[in-house]
């Protein structure tokens, strides 16, 4: 029960920082002028969501997240979906395999995992004929967006693990005192 | 070896991708402004929070700065005042010619101010979003600018917020003239391998054009768009392409668009 509670009350913490992210990544303009493209922030809640959770938070988060992401671009509805659950499903498939408590290993995730979803979706869409602007400019951003969801995902750990860790308390450890066991001191 | 629960959540999101891509585009036009309109109430507080931000800042403006700032104004008032009037002569003027060529006559067009909620969350568009939608009278292909010119058109519109496609897009293309040749060309989208979001590549040029860098570019009227004589930008350079069979032109827009706040919709 305990444990439901604690999936439950994480998966919503999730989704709503992924709907908040979304509308930062659209409505702030300071890391967009100051880095040329947008802060991309879905993929390194991913990686937490993949490294933390089970398959159906991954689904859910990428279905919901691709689909405010596509809400608020000119992206074909859904694109974004994919290359989110994709990258999900594939980290943590291989969870058990990579040092998820060190921050360099969690940089390392999300770099790969920030590159690699921009470059999923930006073939989804060619490859339903849409024309981009996706050209050689295109690779720096692109470096740019990775770079930045790396530096992200350490972050992301460190500020939902705490959130997480206020939402839900953890469990109570039952001491090992038991008042059958006393030991009574005395004659007898 | 993949575990069931991850075949079937592939399996389902797969589904799922493949009936979004296949909706109907009006079908999807409007799930996508249902979603997007979850968004309201953080776009409202986030101009909420922007006001506060603006009233602070302009509390601390010394008198001084204030005062200088109304002359400035009132000059500058003035000035347009007289243009106005002189503007308005010219229209008076044209209208009578135009009566005595019988030629159609032109409407007017009307301004709606806006202003920018959003930007684009991926890096391969250039669009926009403004809070101006189907209830205040807007309807997709309608010219959006900013003081220093055009900066594009709009796309979907909702209820409350419309998406505003820039110039620099493959979906905007404008119909321009350079001001000084005459020469009429089509502005497509930013120019290829370059980091200056505000070039764009003006193509479709004569063979032997005699464009040169500086000379102004406004929109031509042609296309039924962009009304003709809205300001766009400047020439930077320009090419012989097509062995030799066409030229292309490098255009600077005139308008900032990563800073813009505020922009002005024209209708018929």
């Amino acid at each position: 029960m305990k444990e439901i509670l604690i999936n439950n009350a994480l998966t919503f913490l999730l989704l709503l920082t992924a709907f908040v992210a979304v509308f930062l990544q659209a409505a702030w303009d300071f890391p967009r002028n100051l880095l040329g493209v947008p802060l991309n922030l879905l993929p390194p809640l991913m990686v937490f969501a993949a490294f933390r959770t089970g398959v159906t938070t991954i689904s859910l988060l990428a279905g919901l997240g691709g689909l405010f992401t596509d809400a608020l671009s000119a992206n074909p509805l859904g694109v974004s979906m994919l290359p989110l659950l994709w990258v999900g499903l594939a980290i943590h498939h291989w969870r058990e395999l990579i040092l998820q408590e060190f921050a360099y290993a969690r940089f390392i995730v999300g770099f790969i995992a920030s590159a690699a979803a921009p470059l999923l979706t930006l073939i989804i869409i060619m490859t339903l004929g849409k024309r981009t602007l996706a050209g050689w400019a295109f690779v720096w951003q692109w470096m740019i967006m990775a770079l930045t969801g790396g530096l992200l995902t350490p972050l992301s750990f460190w500020l939902l693990d705490a959130a997480a860790e206020r939402l839900v308390p953890g469990p109570v450890v039952r001491p090992s005192f038991r008042p059958d066991r006393e030991i009574k001191r005395g004659r007898y | 070896m993949l575990k069931q629960q991850h075949l079937v959540s592939v399996a389902v999101m797969l589904l799922l991708a493949m009936v979004l891509f296949n909706l109907p585009e009006q079908v999807a036009i409007r799930i996508k402004a249902g979603i997007g309109g979850l968004f309201l109430p953080l776009f409202g507080l986030a101009a909420a929070g922007q006001t506060v931000v603006d009233s602070g800042v302009s509390a601390t403006v010394p008198r001084r700065a204030l005062l200088r700032e109304l002359a400035n104004t009132r000059a500058e008032n003035q000035q347009l005042a007289v243009r106005a009037m002189q503007g308005e002569e010219a229209l008076r003027e044209n209208e009578r010619l135009r009566q005595l060529l019988g030629w159609q006559k032109q409407s007017p067009w009307n301004i709606k101010l806006a202003r920018v909620i959003a930007r684009d969350t991926a890096a391969w568009w250039r669009t926009l979003r403004i809070d101006l939608g189907t209830r205040d009278g807007l309807r997709p292909g309608l010219p959006v600018l900013v003081r220093e010119g055009l900066i594009g058109k709009t796309g979907d519109v909702a209820l409350t917020t419309s998406e505003v496609i820039l110039i620099g897009d493959p979906n905007c293309r404008v119909a321009v003239l350079v001001r000084e040749t005459g020469e009429m060309g089509v502005l497509l989208g930013m120019s290829e391998g370059v980091f200056d979001h505000r070039l764009v590549d003006l193509s479709h040029l004569p063979r032997n054009s005699s464009v040169k860098p500086g000379q102004t570019v406004y929109t031509s009227g042609l296309g039924g768009v962009f009304p003709a004589g809205l300001p766009v930008g400047t020439i930077v350079d320009s090419r012989s392409v097509g062995y030799g069979l066409y030229t292309e032109a490098r255009v600077r827009l005139a308008a900032d668009t990563s800073k813009t706040r505020e922009v002005a919709v024209l209708f018929p």
